[in-house]
């Protein structure tokens, strides 16, 4: 056993190399970090700036140049855990079947008498009708409109679910179809949030989708989460809409194809209007900030060929009457049409400041959210903060580093300098895989970083005991003899150690959650590597060391 | 002849079971008593698993923190339940004080709202007002809630896991032993957090995870030899052999506590506050951990006993190639 096979000892040896090299790159993270950012630079097709040139040159390219993450909690930044409200869909949905069902109806209307909305939860369409006992020809008619689901999971149901209650239709989205929503209404506020977030040139920002209905974002360097907030917190939603009225009273009873909103900057004043948009954001081709003829900021606009069409349209047939201009469900300017604006661009005035009229024209650029958010948890660190973790856990690593070391060196001579190799190694291991793995390192997984030191020396210790015992026990037998015994015998107890702290680890990456995971990982990355290291790197060294010096006697 | 620290002498002969009633009955009362603690004073629970927000303030001054003054600032903007405390760490500059500054959930709102950040700031502004905000963690009733199910549901999880591997590897004796002894560990590291009122959250589960791999491993190096002396000494009485079998593996627990304490006692001191509380639970789950290894385990094993005569095979040998074992 004490003999390892030649392209065993290659291969012990061609690993360690390989994790020295990818771990190399840590060592002078900030300068591999400039390096890697202008190379992705430069892969985006911009020009480099000298500085940029200087980065790129200030490490080779042929060196593997993967470093670890590191979490927020080290660089600093914010992070915010924003749940959308899905069912706002629904609403918007269902509210646009009613001009479509009450043509239906209406059509029969000698048989099922009068048709009429009533009031009902949001994302429930409910519908009278005049003939009770007429109820399933409607329901009939109602089902004639009903399509299949057109998504993979759903197929062969129907959109849309459609039961009856007494005269009533009571007409909502299918289960199968609030998923398939669900999943358009996450792609998009993914898409939407990404967009915007990017406009605004932060750097890597980490946008995924967590659980059914959550996103995560996670943006270095961010001073706060506040201004993340801001710029996704908004739907920015906007319409123009033909104006009815004006009131003062916002509970005034409106027809059910009109709305009240009110104004963003006068209050008290309600405008009652079309709810059907004459035109909406989503029609915009630009956005860009602007000012108005009295040099007051302002947002520029152009509509796409379509829009500027029915816009064009519209204001010629309506010239002398205001229309509305509504953002997330206020008015924030009512202009009077003063001429048919053809060309399909214009600006929004709206006392606005020179901030907010950027921000406006990036939304609006940026498109509008399918739903609002709500924002479940947030998490800013500051970069001093995350400077300062890096530094005490750099040092208390140092300092349980050669603690371990003298320990080990202290109780086991050159065994435990052979340990301590293989200690230094793993850490190198660790510090590979993670960057290979594009791992991400946080506080705790430094803890885990630590802790591992503890406990790597651990399948040492189980070894070189068990070879003292073999020593004490067997007073003729020789010192290779007990070097192999150690190992054999101490094998199964490490194999089952290392198990049952596997398995712990494992759960607690599946159920951690943020740094608790990021300790997870490093704490497995830690199991596998230490496990090698003792068994493998330590042996490597011992047989080594043996056939070189052909001890007689084996102090250890 | 070399120098060589040894901690453990070469040969030892203690007799762990001697005062077998004693430290069992001292496992037992310890884990009553932190359940006792647990009902009666309650977890200072973390916003993780209440929800709220935590500020950390920074303020360059030399003068020490008045705490009072800060809690005077914030009074008039009716937060409900507040919470400040100041931070002390060896790492800090002496001119650099810190202070966190937990507020409760607000009626309506899931994480903090923008204004309200803004008010506290703006409020302790008139306290110190180089004061700046350092981080901010805001957590909603909604997510801590769930959380405190993950948090449940791994420590049972990973209970379970070990409970059925050992039973696998071992005999179900050993496995209700080595779950027990989980369970000790755990409850007395819950129950000192009660006791001293320090925060417990997320991380902190995180630790008793890991101080159930810590613990289990402890347990199962001396299970390992306990199963192999089974097989050697098949006359001695089980007592003995257990004995023994702790003797022989004590100088391995206390070389491996020391190493592990030795790299926690070093991130204690200097890893910064951010983990203390974390890093405490695991140097305290280690100690309690290698004790009850010993005390807790084996003696719930003596007490259920074995059956020696259908002496399974050890599995192992299926694993590895242990044949000269066998003519020892």
């Amino acid at each position: 056993m004490l003999h390892i096979s030649l392209w065993k000892r290659v291969l012990i040896l061609i690993i360690i190399l390989i994790g020295v090299v990818f771990a190399a790159p840590n060592i002078f993270y900030n300068r591999v970090e400039g390096h890697n950012d202008a190379v992705a630079a430069a892969a985006k097709g911009e020009s480099l700036t000298p500085e940029q040139q200087a980065a790129q040159a200030g490490w080779p390219d042929w060196l593997p140049s993967d470093i670890v993450n590191l979490g927020l909690d080290l660089r600093g930044g914010a992070q915010l855990l924003a749940e959308v409200n899905v069912d706002e869909v629904y609403k918007a949905r269902v509210d646009a079947l009613w001009p479509e069902f009450r043509k239906a109806l209406a059509a029969e209307r000698g048989t099922l008498g009068s048709i009429r909305r009533l009031n009902a939860d949001p994302g429930v369409l409910r519908i009278q009708i005049g003939n009770a006992d007429q109820i399933a020809e409607a329901q009939k008619i109602a089902e004639t409109l009903n399509n299949p689901v057109s998504s993979l999971t759903g197929v062969g149901q129907k959109t849309l679910a459609i039961t009856t209650q007494g005269n009533q239709l009571i007409i909502q989205l299918s289960d199968a179809e609030k998923a398939a929503t669900d999943d358009r209404t996450m792609q998009q506020s993914l898409e939407i949030v990404r967009r915007r977030i990017d406009a605004a040139g932060t750097r890597e920002p980490t946008i995924v989708r967590e659980g059914s209905d959550r996103i995560l974002i996670q943006v270095p360097g961010a001073s706060s989460a506040q201004e993340i907030k801001q710029l996704i917190g908004t739907t920015a939603k906007l319409t123009f809409n033909s104006v009815i009225g004006t009131s003062s009273n916002p509970n005034e009873a409106v027809g059910s194809d009109q709305e009240i909103l009110p104004s963003a900057d006068q209050k008290g004043l309600y405008y009652i209007l079309d709810s059907l948009p004459v035109v909406t954001g989503e029609d915009l081709t630009d956005a860009r900030p602007d000012t108005d003829q009295n040099g007051y900021p302002a947002v520029a606009f152009r509509f796409n060929a379509s829009a500027a069409r029915t816009f064009g349209d519209y204001t010629q047939n309506n010239i002398g009457k205001p229309f509305a201009i509504v953002l997330d469900n206020k008015v924030i300017s009512a202009p009077t049409i003063q001429s048919h604006i053809a060309g399909g661009s214009g600006i929004i005035t709206g006392r606005f400041t020179v901030k907010e009229a950027t921000d406006l024209a990036l939304l609006l650029r940026a498109g509008a959210l399918p739903a609002s958010m709500t924002f479940l948890e947030e998490r800013t660190i500051g970069p001093e903060l995350g400077a300062d973790s890096i530094a005490a856990g750099k040092m208390a690593a140092a300092v349980g580093a050669v603690l371990v070391v003298v320990f080990m060196i202290a109780s086991y001579g050159t065994f435990g300098v052979f340990a301590s190799l293989a200690l230094a190694i793993n850490i190198a291991l660790i510090f590979a895989i993670l960057s290979v793995i594009g791992g991400t390192l946080t506080l705790p997984g430094i803890a885990g970083i630590v802790l591992t030191m503890g406990t790597a020396v651990d399948a040492n210790v189980l070894v070189f005991e068990r070879i003292r015992e073999e020593l004490r026990n067997q007073q003729k037998a020789k010192a290779a003899r007990a070097i192999e015994l150690g190992y054999e015998r101490a094998m199964s107890a490490i194999v089952d150690a290392n198990v049952t702290t596997f398995l712990t680890a494992v759960i607690l990456f599946v159920l951690g959650a943020g740094p608790v995971r990021g300790f997870a990982v490093t704490f497995l990355i830690g199991i596998i590597t230490s496990v090698f290291t003792a068994i493998w790197v330590t042996r490597l060294f011992v047989s080594i060391w043996f056939a070189r010096r052909r001890p007689r006697e084996l102090v250890l | 002849m070399a120098f060589r620290l040894k901690l453990v002498p070469e040969k030892t002969n203690f007799d762990f079971f001697k005062h077998q009633v004693a430290t069992f009955g001292f496992s037992v009362f310890m884990v009553l008593a932190s359940i006792v603690l647990v009902l009666v004073m309650g977890l200072n629970l973390g916003i993780d698993f209440r929800g709220g927000t935590t500020i950390r303030t920074e303020a360059d001054q030399t003068e020490p923190v008045d705490i009072g003054a800060y809690r005077s600032a914030i009074a008039p903007l009716d937060l409900g339940d507040v919470l400040i405390t100041q931070v002390y760490d060896p790492n800090f500059r002496a001119d650099q004080k810190v202070v966190t500054i937990r507020i409760q959930a607000q009626d309506g709102q899931e994480a903090i709202s923008p204004d309200t950040q803004a008010k506290v700031l703006e409020s302790l502004k008139s306290v110190n007002k180089d004061i700046k905000i350092v981080a901010t963690e805001s957590i909603g009733p909604k997510v801590s809630g769930e959380l405190i199910w993950t948090a449940i549901w791994s420590v049972l999880a990973a209970v379970a896991a070990i409970l059925v591997y050992i039973w696998l590897r071992f005999e179900w004796q050993f496995s209700v032993g080595a779950v027990a002894a989980l369970i000790h560990d755990v409850t007395v590291t819950v129950g000192i957090f009660a006791l001293f009122q320090i925060k417990f959250d997320l991380s902190i589960i995180a630790a008793l995870l890991t101080i159930l791999g810590y613990s289990i491993n402890d347990t199962v190096v001396v299970f390992d030899r306990l199963r192999e002396n089974l097989v050697k000494y098949k006359k001695m009485p089980l007592r003995e052999v257990m004995n023994l079998s702790v003797n022989e593996t004590l100088s391995r627990t206390v070389m491996t506590s020391g190493t592990t304490l030795l790299a926690l006692i070093s991130l204690l001191v200097l890893g910064g506050d951010v983990i203390r509380n974390f890093v405490f639970a695991m140097t305290w789950g280690v100690i309690v951990g290698t004790y009850s290894s010993v005390y807790v385990a084996k003696n719930i094993v003596l007490f259920i006993g074995l059956d020696r005569n259908k002496e399974k095979k050890d599995p192992s040998e299926k694993f590895f190639d242990k044949t000269d074992v066998a003519t020892d």
